[in-house]
């Protein structure tokens, strides 16, 4: 039973909650766990070291996203470094009796995008993985953050890490958005208010009008970038929409105790008179397609407002201004409508889910790539490949010259085959925007919707996407 | 790290090295092209390679003057964006073990925890005192004080902070924290069991 005046993050640090530790800290269960074959390897080999089981083999779930290639999945990979990790995870989890999700399965996908749609990720749960971007699950009213490669060996060890509690703000988005713009347009927008390090020390509970109207992968957009603002988790407040979409998933419970489950669900929201640490109000009407133009997430402007003027920055935002202008290579006061793109990124466990694909394809459908232009789609998991091959935008996208790949995290983190070449500009709808990121230590990223992205690509420049498609967003 | 390896970290004594800049991420101190392997081993090669090599020379940990260094003079939300614990493991291997700096992104902070590396905070105009300080005789020794928070450099002893929990953590060498959770013993599998998702709705 709650008690009233609880926020959700209370309710759920409280029922995992194992015991205080010294310091302050609190052992905190953590109910479902996450692997991938970046930071998990030396995480079993430390337990190996340690000559400790994993505790809880049947609370971890793991997959291959990042290094693996969008062409070809066929084994061995063509690059043996990416095989080596794969078969060390396979190895690791048939060990250990942990499931793995492989690539010829039919349930390999970026772990964020698959944990949701296998009803792994649950309201009221808390859930851990070696990948900053967990805070995506946190659409589900799940507690859900990233962490390092020791704390994945301390949950394989024991199911629990030893962590402070975090402060809590609300985020209230009032009213209706405008056609056109997403939630990749709100995160992006609460990020350039509050800052890149606006959230340390918070998680962030995203409410009002703006968010409840959003479906359940749009409110995964939102909470994915929280890390982004600097919070470790984000969440929405579970409701029937997130009920709804848990229904009949392959591991979410059936019949009864579904029902049963839905109970506890709707409970663990947060109360109408629950305290927070902080509220913070943003107006969805006054957000506008955004677009980013320097080398964090937090340098971002609406796509009709003007690149930012170092002379007119206060001075301790200066020094950033001109490095990330120097390093973009883009024009103080030019409108950032214009600026040539050669790559167009469409995927990741941002926006690389099958809503992100639709909205996309209204757009790819107007017209064609602009040649010179290399643009790829990469759904963000097979469950999501084959649902959009069912609908034919596999072959919206292929007529309108874009390249159709197979799942993984592709060019959002470049640790396979899709990467940036030399100075290259890419118009992305992934997460970051740092130096390098995409692959090429000179690459240079402009963050934005799938929408924009895909009007980017057929312009051949950002353009504003309500211009090209009026029926964007509807 | 095995247990047996825990040991108290009291104090750091060494010389410094200063980069400036705020929101230096993790992709920038460890580009992600070096993690196609399955061992921290050799991420100290490649400690903020991309950076070095743009500076072309010039980047702080190139200087000669600043070569040997063990601590780590950064600006604001240093290590922010990816959770890659290779970031502090390859700072690590390339030889600091402490990092001062107006503030750190939270994943690496604890990172940094895991591994006994200590991060200690400084105000805005204290952090600007030590940088000058150090760029101006990079070859003075500077003293982090873990249980006072404070570095002792030649302009004086700086006063910041640690998180209480973080600082106990390091001066009773309980920062490798698995030992610490399975103290917990049976009470785990007590919590897990009154847990829906677990147990079974």
């Amino acid at each position: 039973m709650s008690q009233k005046g609880q926020n959700l993050f209370d309710k759920v640090w409280q029922a995992h909650k194992v015991r205080e530790l010294p310091g302050g800290q609190t052992q905190l269960l953590v109910g479902t766990h996450l692997i991938h074959e970046v930071t998990s390897p030396q995480a079993f080999a430390m337990l190996r070291e340690l000559n400790l089981p994993v505790r809880f083999p049947e609370r971890t779930f793991a997959t291959v996203d990042h290094i693996i290639p969008t062409e070809n999945q066929s084994r061995p990979l063509s690059d043996p470094l990416a095989e080596a990790m794969l078969s060390e995870l396979e190895k690791n989890c048939a060990e250990s009796g942990v499931t793995f999700f492989g690539p010829d399965q039919g349930q390999q996908g970026v772990i964020h995008v698959i944990g949701p749609e296998l009803g792994l990720t649950l309201p009221g749960s808390t859930i851990a993985c070696g990948d900053s971007h967990t805070s995506t699950h946190g659409a589900f009213g799940a507690i859900a953050f990233g962490i390092g490669t020791s704390q994945v060996r301390d949950i394989l060890a024991s199911q629990c890490l030893a962590l402070a509690r975090l402060k809590v703000r609300r985020i209230e988005v009032t009213g209706q958005l405008s056609s056109g713009v997403y939630a990749k347009d709100v995160i992006l927008a609460i990020i350039r208010k509050l800052g890149v390090n606006g959230g340390v020390g918070f998680a962030y509970e995203y409410g009002g009008e703006a968010i409840e109207a959003m479906d359940m992968e749009a409110r995964m957009t939102l909470c994915n970038m929280s890390i982004e603002g600097g919070a470790r988790c984000g969440y929405v407040n579970p409701d029937e929409k997130t009920i709804d979409y848990l229904r009949d998933r392959p591991f979410s419970p059936k019949g009864d105790a579904f029902e049963r489950a839905a109970e506890q669900w709707r409970a663990v929201a947060s109360d109408p008179d629950a305290q927070y640490d902080d509220v913070i109000t943003l107006e969805g009407e006054a957000i506008e397609p955004s677009v980013t133009w320097g080398i964090h997430p937090g340098h971002n402007i609406g796509v009709l407002e003007e690149i930012p003027t170092p002379n007119r920055a206060t001075n301790e935002e200066r020094a950033g201004i001109e490095e990330a202008l120097e390093y973009m290579d883009l024009t103080p006061g030019a409108p950032i409508q214009g600026t040539p793109v050669d790559v167009a990124f469409i995927g990741s466990c941002t926006n690389g889910r099958i809503t992100d694909l639709r909205e996309a394809a209204k757009v790819a459908q107007t017209g064609h790539v602009k040649e010179g232009v290399r643009a790829l789609v990469v759904p963000g998991s097979q469950e999501v490949a084959r649902q959009a091959e069912a609908e034919g935008l596999d072959q919206v996208f292929r007529d309108a010259g874009f390249q159709w790949r197979q799942a993984g995290c592709s060019m959002c983190l470049a640790m396979n085959p899709d990467k940036l070449i030399g100075r290259e500009l890419c118009a992305s709808s992934s997460n970051r925007n740092f130096k390098g990121r995409q692959g090429s230590p000179e690459g240079r990223t402009l963050l934005m919707s799938p929408a924009m992205v895909a009007a980017a690509a057929l312009a051949g420049y950002v353009v504003d996407v309500r211009e090209v498609n009026s029926d964007v967003a509807k | 790290m095995s247990q047996s390896e825990m040991t108290r970290i009291t104090e750091i004594k060494a010389r410094a090295c200063v980069i400036r800049g705020d929101d230096i991420d993790t992709d920038r101190i460890i580009p992600a092209r070096f993690m196609k392997v399955i061992t921290f081993d050799d991420m100290g090669l490649h400690c903020f390679e991309d950076d070095r090599k743009a500076a072309k020379g010039l980047h702080p940990l190139e200087d000669e003057r600043f070569k040997g260094a063990g601590i780590l003079i950064v600006g604001k939300n240093f290590g922010c964006g990816s959770s890659r614990e290779h970031a502090p493991q390859s700072l690590m291997r390339f030889g600091f073990s402490a990092f001062v700096g107006e503030s750190f992104a939270e994943i690496f902070a604890g990172n940094c925890t895991s591994l006994g590396l200590v991060c200690l905070t400084l105000g805005s105009d204290e952090i600007e005192t030590l940088r000058e300080s150090i760029e101006l005789e990079p070859d003075q020794e500077v003293q982090i004080d873990v249980a006072q928070a404070t570095i002792s450099a030649r302009t004086g002893r700086l006063q910041g902070e640690i998180p209480a929990g973080t600082r106990d953590q390091l001066l009773e060498g309980r920062w490798d924290s698995t030992s610490v959770l399975l103290e917990a013993g049976e009470a785990i599998e007590q919590t897990a069991s009154g847990i829906g998702y677990i147990r079974g709705y």
